[in-house]
């Protein structure tokens, strides 16, 4: 899996995040590649260069359970979870980071699915919707979204209450400007912002009284 | 059954009511015991917790994946299609194209107004950006779009037109034979306006523009298509199953019996998915064509190009008034266009200006005309928003001119008949006055005006309060619906309708409904909605017509099953069904309260299994309108250095009805609220007019839509409800689209208020307002 692929090459490859430094960066699992942020740091040398259209093993940690599976380099984590774990909680709306119906944790952080290369998240925590359920029972901010009625089509809200939860790890007691500003990463066409403020709040109260 | 019936019900002293005469229809409900409070989704838990199984989120054996290439032109024509090379890629299993035998069926486009216009599927005469050209069905999607981006396809490109306001000048490419004017242009008149300007103390004249908006729901438009034999199955997420039943069937030439569409869950439409798409047609093309199920869901750019928009108007006013705030005329006029075909261009852009407010001169002409663009779908009540833009704007102004208060301009003339309808039909109820007063006093309207005219103009940044109200042409429902109300041998029931739940609430509204009847706990209702293999006719979700139509035929069928538990229950208790009632899941003889039978005792039902209800929605007044009003309120900050806006808070006060429950209600209130903000400050379209005619803004980073920082944390809702007895049988009237009627024009008034700069050209970009503001520098 060392041989070197030029179709992965990126021409802008000096710059950022790029397409090449990305691939490199995954490595063959041994390389450490926690969240996204980690992805900006230059590539070891030795790193391997995944052949982007051969199928790699990949072995994913969801929601507790480790999942085994061959996948191309570029596939991304949304469709994994989605399309071969069947974990569709996690929503598909942009595929280009806009969105965030596709919202996951990655070691306790909220992440963008669709931006978050399948073979990348290896060796990482990777939470999604059904991992926030208690069994069958709803978690502290599902049960806030629902009784708020914190959404309408109910599409964009996995993600919403992901970042919620996301939000609420990092940060247990947000203020009202902290809570606009820590959802500001999720879009919900249907506009129901002001329900999910009240629904972090009422979280945020009901986790801490835990 | 390890339950007893007893815990499944709930006594409800207030939600006993009466029976009605066979034939007639029941009573309205004076006080209700569940319906109007704020109760969580019966499907909530479904929603919140990832479990509910959406249309994209569909993964069936052996499915492929769908891709569909479109043309990059806006005016090209097809002149050949290589998918030779496509054909041989990995995981490729179909790929279809103009060219390919019978993989091309007829598409008509047509808007609502019933003007049609037949092209093909795959069209060579692309008139479009994003029309369709081929498509490929593989074992990923990854495969799919390398296979798609693989078909090689010679265009002649042609000449194009992506500016409206061109469309009518002479050279202007032309994007049908019979040129660029969609029909003649639409006049109304009533009165005589020249009259009424004469009559007038004060008259104005504007010219405002609304840009076209894109409505973007979160689910992407598509389907899942699986094919058995000659029966073709379709999830697809839609507002109306039986709409893209027939749109489909009738494409593939199949009885309507060979096609079920299922969309029990959908992720928004705001009326982009109330038909079926070309793309629901492609799908079961590519299944045919594979033998394997396809899913097919666009990505969010082709939404952006080819499912719809809220088109452009650019439209002129002029009104006149007297200083008491008598409006004596308004003359409108309005130019628009639905994009390449038929697609309601200036559809009811003029209704607000023609019925909101008393006047007794009014005239209107639009004008619709094609441009080379995606056509348009109807969005979130149609014309409306964009009217209202220009005429709350107008009134404002007005209300400047003759030194009266914007609140009270508007009480001045309110009608209590609808004055653009031939025969002046009175309303069945207008709770438009009660909207402002009310409106005005929860928000402290009076309050906010003293303190911002007391303030110094000074500073840099500046405070304003704004008021618009609206009307929304239907949204009183009506036949045709069919309901089916099951109740089973232990007491719990089941709900039969075709509608869709496009996130409104509908099921959990309807559920409440049954349970006012019957006194059955909502929550044991099992619901069975939007499939048209195994639900009941429904027209679709949009209009704001879902509740006031079903929730009376929903009423009807729980009654009917009301009624004939009671008859089966006076068989056995030996008396008749006038003397019993239904309380908490026994029946009562009325005069004697010791005869009763739990309803689990009705040895009758046990033998049957289930009693069977059916209720279908009855014809709306004779000779009436039934409208929902609304009035909004808002204050804004605005920076005079950066442009940039800041809406503090905002009020809705809504005459829809009565409330049937305040928690969805509420929800439909702020939902309107923010999507009218996107509509004031952030949401445009941009065509590229100069170089390419395409699509500048095809993305949700660069077309914005508000975000949780651009709304206030602060939405209020005002429920209105004047009592209509008349409108139908659970006095509901529609919210979903008068939410958002009047807000872009609250927010412009409060602008206005905060800086003395009215912007007419939506959105009020902090571009466009510096470059005013700058304006208004040099010229003081």
């Amino acid at each position: 899996m060392k041989k070197e692929n030029p179709k992965v090459l990126d021409p802008k490859s000096d710059q950022g995040i790029t397409r090449r430094g990305f691939i490199k960066g995954v490595g063959t699992g041994a390389a450490a590649v926690a969240a996204t942020g980690a992805l900006s740091a230059p590539a070891p040398a030795e790193s391997a260069i995944l052949d982007s259209h051969e199928m790699h093993r990949a072995t994913l940690k969801v929601n507790g359970r480790l999942f085994s599976l061959l996948a191309e380099p570029r596939w991304s984590l949304l469709f994994v979870l989605r399309e071969k774990l069947g974990l569709t909680g996690t929503k598909v709306g942009c595929e280009r980071g806009e969105c965030g119906a596709c919202t996951v944790l990655i070691d306790g952080l909220p992440r963008y699915a669709c931006l978050t290369l399948a073979v990348e998240a290896q060796g990482v925590e990777i939470t999604t919707i059904e991992g926030l359920m208690h069994g069958e029972e709803l978690g502290a901010v599902q049960q806030a979204f629902l009784e708020r009625d914190a959404f309408q089509c109910g599409y964009c809200t996995p993600g919403q209450i992901v970042a919620a939860e996301g939000l609420l790890r990092s940060n247990p007691k947000p203020t009202p400007d902290e809570i606009q500003k820590g959802m500001s990463g999720n879009l919900c066409r249907c506009g129901a912002y002001v329900h999910i403020f009240h629904a972090v709040e009422d979280a945020a109260k009901a986790r801490d009284g835990k | 059954m390890g339950k007893s019936s007893d815990q499944y019900y709930e006594v409800q002293e207030e939600a006993v009511h009466e029976i009605p005469q066979p034939g007639e229809p029941p009573k309205p409900w004076g006080r209700t015991g569940v319906v109007g409070k704020p109760i969580p989704r019966v499907d909530g838990y479904e929603r919140v917790s990832g479990t509910a199984v959406y249309p994209s989120d569909l993964v069936l054996p052996n499915m492929l994946y769908g891709a569909i290439l479109r043309c990059p032109h806006p005016h090209a024509r097809v002149k050949s299609v290589d998918i030779g090379k496509a054909k041989g890629m990995p995981g490729v299993h179909a790929v279809i194209s103009g060219f390919t035998q019978g993989a091309n069926p007829d598409w008509v486009y047509s808007s609502f107004a019933k003007v049609e216009f037949p092209t093909k599927v795959f069209d060579p005469h692309c008139r479009f950006e994003g029309e369709t050209v081929a498509a490929v069905a593989a074992e990923t999607p990854y495969q799919a779009w390398d296979a798609a981006q693989a078909i090689r396809v010679s265009y002649e490109v042609l000449p194009y037109l992506v500016n409206e306001l061109k469309a009518l000048e002479k050279g202007a490419p032309q994007v049908h034979e019979k040129g660029n004017l969609v029909a003649e242009p639409q006049k109304y008149e009533r009165g005589d306006v020249a009259r009424g300007f004469a009559e007038a103390d004060k008259v104005l004249e504007m010219t405002f523009h609304t840009a076209c908006e894109l409505h973007t729901p979160m689910e992407l438009h598509g389907c899942v298509a699986n094919w058995e034999g000659d029966r073709l199955t379709l999830w697809e997420s839609t507002q109306g199953v039986y709409a893209v039943q027939s749109g489909v069937a009738k494409a593939l030439d199949l009885p309507l019996s060979k096609v079920r569409v299922i969309g029990s869950y959908m992720g928004g439409g705001f009326g982009s998915k109330l038909r079926a798409g070309k793309y629901s047609v492609i799908a079961a093309l590519l299944a045919r064509a594979a033998a394997r199920p396809v899913k097919l869901f666009l990505t969010r750019e082709e939404t952006y190009l080819a499912t719809g928009n809220r088109p452009p108007s650019h439209m002129k006013l002029k009104a006149g008034v007297k200083k008491d705030g008598t409006l004596t005329a308004l003359d409108f006029s309005c130019v628009g266009t639905g994009g390449a075909y038929p697609a309601d261009g200036t559809s009811l852009v003029d209704w607000v200006v023609r019925d909101l407010y008393t006047c007794p001169n009014v005239r209107s002409e639009m004008t619709d005309v094609y441009i080379h663009a995606g056509p348009a779908r109807p969005m979130r009540a149609p014309g409306h928003p964009q009217g209202a833009w220009a005429l709350e704007q107008m009134l404002d102004a007005l209300a400047e001119a003759i030194q009266m208060d914007p609140v009270e301009l508007r009480l001045k003339n309110i009608p209590a008949a609808s004055q653009a309808r031939p025969g002046n039909p009175p309303y069945t109820s207008t709770g438009l006055k009660q909207c402002l007063e009310e409106g005005a006093r929860v928000f402290g309207w009076k309050e906010a005006r003293e303190k911002l005219s007391g303030q110094k103009r000074e500073g840099h940044i500046r405070r304003g309060v704004g008021v618009a109200a609206a009307l929304w042409v239907v949204g009183g429902g009506g036949p045709p619906s069919t309901v089916v109300v099951k109740l089973f041998a232990d007491g719990s029931v089941n709900l039969n309708m075709g509608a869709s739940d496009i996130g409104t609430g509908t099921k959990t509204v309807m559920a409440m409904v049954v349970s006012e009847e019957l006194g059955i706990k909502p929550d044991l209702i099992q619901i069975e909605n939007a499939d048209t293999g195994t639900t009941q006719y429904a027209t679709p979700s949009g209009g704001s017509k879902t509740v006031p139509t079903e929730s009376p035929a929903v009423r009807a069928a729980a009654i009917e099953v009301k009624r004939l538990l009671l008859e089966l229950a006076a068989a056995e208790l030996k008396s008749e069904p006038s003397k019993l009632e239904l309380k908490g899941g026994e029946i009562t003889v009325r005069e004697d309260p010791s005869a009763s039978l739990k309803i689990t005792d009705i040895k009758e039902l046990g033998k049957r299994g289930v009693i069977v209800g059916v209720g279908y929605r009855g014809p709306n007044p004779e000779g009436k309108v039934v409208n929902p009003f609304a009035a909004q309120f808002c204050e804004v900050e605005v920076n005079m250095r950066t442009g940039e806006t800041r809406i503090l808070r905002f009020l809705g006060a809504h005459d829809s009805g009565r409330v049937l429950n305040r928690l969805t209600y509420d929800s439909q209130v702020i939902g309107g609220l923010t999507m009218g903000i996107g509509l004031a400050m952030t949401e445009e379209r941009v065509l590229d007019r100069n170089h390419t005619g395409k699509l500048v803004n095809r993305n949700w980073h660069d077309y914005k839509l508000p975000t949780s920082l651009d709304v206030p944390a602060e939405m209020v809702s005002v429920p209105i409800d004047p009592g209509d007895a008349e409108a139908n049988t659970t006095g509901a009237k529609g919210l979903g689209e008068p939410v958002t009627i009047p807000t872009a024009a609250a927010v412009a008034n409060a602008v206005c208020h905060a800086t003395g700069i009215r912007v007419t050209e939506s959105p009020m970009t902090p571009v466009r307002l510096c470059a005013l503001l700058a304006g208004r520098k040099k010229e003081g």
